[in-house]
């Protein structure tokens, strides 16, 4: 482990390897550029593609500490900045008043002073030691709405915090920042203008088959043949939500849990509330289409054998 | 490989050379429509000579990351970038093929062509536009000042029987009709005098500021604001005349309304929503006959509506939306796709209102089957086919549901 920012592209691939992670090269070269230039990483994509796992690799990989913010729609100042801890503040006016402290300012600077700040996942995350800044993690700011967006905004351009009690915080040391969105509504362009954008689509067969193997070796090389296979026959359909690569992991989980080394139609059928969530994609792949499907990509298997 | 043999190994030593091109890039593609700013132009030429020169590969995705800022521009970018940086002499060619994309838009045929299709449909067919124009200006002003009882006729009077001039009327009178606003409680809060909610902050910088002594409540309260709503409007043939007057309607909502999403569907489905919000009526309803491609031509409301569930439900119906549908009902295509697409609709939705202008019959009953699968998958259902149900619409959408325009009455009369 180490916590110095790769050098390279082929760096930031090695990186995310050891931290079990498959970046295609496009993906590397964004995380290379974001540490490089201090830049926030904004990813978009579908659900389940690894936007969020980035982040969480990243802050293994570098041995920094994640902190996660994640949005909702309402979340303001006092849930992702800063608190003041009104009881103990409370209790400290009733402390003066007993002890006889009559002078305002000094009562307005202890009461309002660090002491008496609760930190909040953005505050916390300007306040890194130098050469450790922790991995910001701005998960679905698209859940958010158009008011936070805009005070993030004032934080991801200059890095700093403004408490009026207090004055102005600023980082020693920018932390990573990653903001990942589902695209559920249109984040401003003003924000997307101070990331680097990324769209993370779904992988391709092959690379998909090398996330299988480095985060679920358990699984023989056949099931994982057969199952990428068949999430890609799935993808093609016509769904309201295509499986995305952690439900590929997970009905490979469930797969294994379930002793089978090779897909059937009635396991297939079995376990589909594992890749697909919406009643109406369960009903349309169900028996007989799970079954042409099956037979499609068995049969690829066995050209790209042959070939 | 071009891309190493024209700037050389290394950033620093060809820099110069390097930033200019780049510079030319960001314009290629600012004038493909991308939103570039000079920051970012000095991005890319940071992201460029941060070690990602080495091989076409890289330094595409270097460029990608800082230029391209929506999914949408993806395949833009990709054309551009392998254009530009493959053959010095291309670049001309590049911007020539650019610049006669954007004049050919502007260039007089098509323009023509699309005035033409406003004045179908914003007009009268036999009537030229610019006979409007020739009526002379103080006639519109008495035409205003009609009596009451004229004004009563006209507000009841089906907009498909309406001469030219009693349609301006109408559009004048849309363009008056009160908007009646119905505002929800966010999660946000603002200072108000009196509440239920202590205001801590406020309150200890208060009590502070008279030294400690006493402990004065502030309070506050949950903000208010209006829900977005999402206007599915059916632009086919037999709709027409009715979709015309209710665009107009629409046009005076988007503008003072910061949350609104418009679509038009006939055959296909078209996001209307930035050619609509133009402040001058005529110009927003050109932009709007130039973007939409099948005014007045048939109707398939199933795969319209499912269209809009598999494409945008997800990025519009946030935040409680309510969705306005305004079709006949009558689809020729499979029934099966609509009710389902239907059902998923309303599931996604906050309020789902359906209106009409079939309704304007006295006799009207749910028989159509289109109309049938409709009916179950919607919370109000309302006619749309004078000035006087638009007023209601008004009022409808600031006050909820109410049992007269559910559409279980009407299902249970043809139903029974």
């Amino acid at each position: 482990m180490t916590s110095h920012l790769p050098r390279s592209i082929d760096d930031t691939v090695g990186l995310l390897a050891r931290g079990k992670y498959v970046a295609d090269r496009a993906l590397a070269t964004v995380v290379y550029l974001a540490l490089k230039m201090g830049r926030p990483l904004f990813l978009e994509g579908e659900a389940g593609v690894g936007k969020t796992e980035i982040a969480k690799v990243l802050a293994v990989a570098l041995d920094r500490d994640l902190i996660r913010l994640q949005c909702y729609e309402g979340l303001d100042v006092n849930t992702a900045v800063y608190e003041w801890n009104y009881p103990a503040q409370m209790i400290d006016i009733r402390l003066a008043e007993a002890t006889g402290v009559k002078d305002r300012e000094q009562l307005a600077s202890t009461l309002f002073s660090e002491r008496f700040l609760i930190r909040r996942p953005l505050l916390q995350a300007l306040q890194g030691i130098p050469g450790r800044s922790p991995v910001l993690l701005v998960d679905e700011l698209d859940r958010t709405d158009e008011a936070f967006e805009a005070f993030l905004l004032e934080v991801l351009s200059d890095f700093q915090v403004t408490i009026p009690e207090l004055g102005t915080i600023k980082a020693s040391e920018p932390p990573i920042v990653i903001i990942t969105s589902n695209r559920t509504r249109e984040v401003h362009d003003a924000l997307k203008r101070r990331c680097l954008y990324h769209w993370l689509g779904y992988p391709d067969v092959a690379r998909e088959l090398q996330i299988l193997q480095a985060r679920k070796p358990e699984a023989s090389e056949m099931l994982a043949q057969e199952v990428v296979h068949f999430v890609h026959a799935l993808r093609q359909q016509d769904l309201y939500k295509a499986p995305g690569v952690a439900e590929t992991l997970d009905w490979v989980s469930a797969l294994h849990e379930l002793d089978s080394v090779s897909l059937d139609p009635q396991i297939i059928n079995d376990t589909l509330g594992v890749l697909l969530k919406y009643q109406d994609d369960i009903v349309k792949m169900e028996g007989s289409e799970a079954k042409r499907l099956l037979e499609q990509i068995k049969s690829e298997i066995r050209t790209q054998a042959h070939a | 490989m071009k891309v190493t043999e024209r700037h050389g190994m290394s950033g620093e030593r060809e820099g110069g050379r390097l930033a200019e091109n780049i510079m030319h890039f960001a314009r290629v593609l600012r004038s493909a429509g991308l939103p570039l700013g000079p920051g970012q132009v000095l991005d890319a030429l940071d992201a460029a000579q941060a070690g990602c020169l080495r091989t076409k590969n890289d330094f595409y995705w270097a460029l990608h990351s800082v230029l391209v800022k929506r999914h949408e521009h993806e395949p833009l970018f990709e054309q551009a970038f392998h254009i530009f940086w493959r053959k010095p002499k291309m670049v001309e060619q590049l911007m020539q093929l650019l610049f006669q994309q954007i004049s050919r838009p502007a260039n007089d045929n098509k323009r023509k062509a699309a005035q033409r299709r406003l004045a179908e449909a914003l007009f009268d067919e036999r009537r030229p536009m610019h006979a409007r124009r020739e009526e002379p200006p103080g006639a519109l002003e008495l035409d205003v000042s009609y009596s009451f009882s004229s004004m009563e006729v006209l507000r009841k009077k089906d907009f498909e029987q309406m001469t030219v001039a009693e349609q301006l009327l109408a559009r004048k009178a849309i363009a008056l009709l009160h908007r009646h606003r119905r505002k929800v409680k966010t999660r946000r809060f603002a200072p108000t005098r009196q509440g239920e909610r202590v205001d801590l902050r406020r309150t200890l910088a208060a009590s502070v500021r008279s030294g400690g002594q006493l402990i004065d409540l502030r309070f506050k309260e949950r903000r208010l604001r209006e829900p977005p709503i999402v206007v599915l409007c059916d632009i086919s043939g037999s709709m027409s005349d009715y979709s015309r007057m209710f665009l107009h309607f629409l046009h005076g909502m988007v503008s003072d309304r910061e949350r609104m999403h418009v679509f038009v569907f006939g055959t296909r489905l078209t996001n209307i929503t930035r050619e609509i919000k133009r402040r001058d009526v005529d110009e927003a309803m050109e932009k709007v006959s130039g973007a939409v491609k099948d005014w007045s031509g048939g109707t398939r409301i199933g795969d319209s509506i499912r269209a809009f569930n598999y494409l945008w439900a997800r990025r519009v119906l946030t935040q409680g939306a309510e969705v306005i549908l305004m079709s006949d009902g009558l689809d020729r295509d499979d029934v099966a796709i609509l009710e389902r697409e239907m059902a998923r609709l309303r599931r996604s939705a906050r309020r789902v209102i359906w209106l009409n202008p079939l309704l304007r019959y006295a006799g009207f009953e749910a028989r159509a089957a289109g109309v049938r699968a409709i009916m179950p998958h919607v919370d109000e259902f309302r006619p749309v086919h004078n000035l006087e149900s638009l007023e209601e619409i008004a009022k409808a959408l600031a006050h909820p549901a109410r049992d007269l325009q559910a559409p279980s009455r009407w299902l249970a009369q043809t139903g029974g």
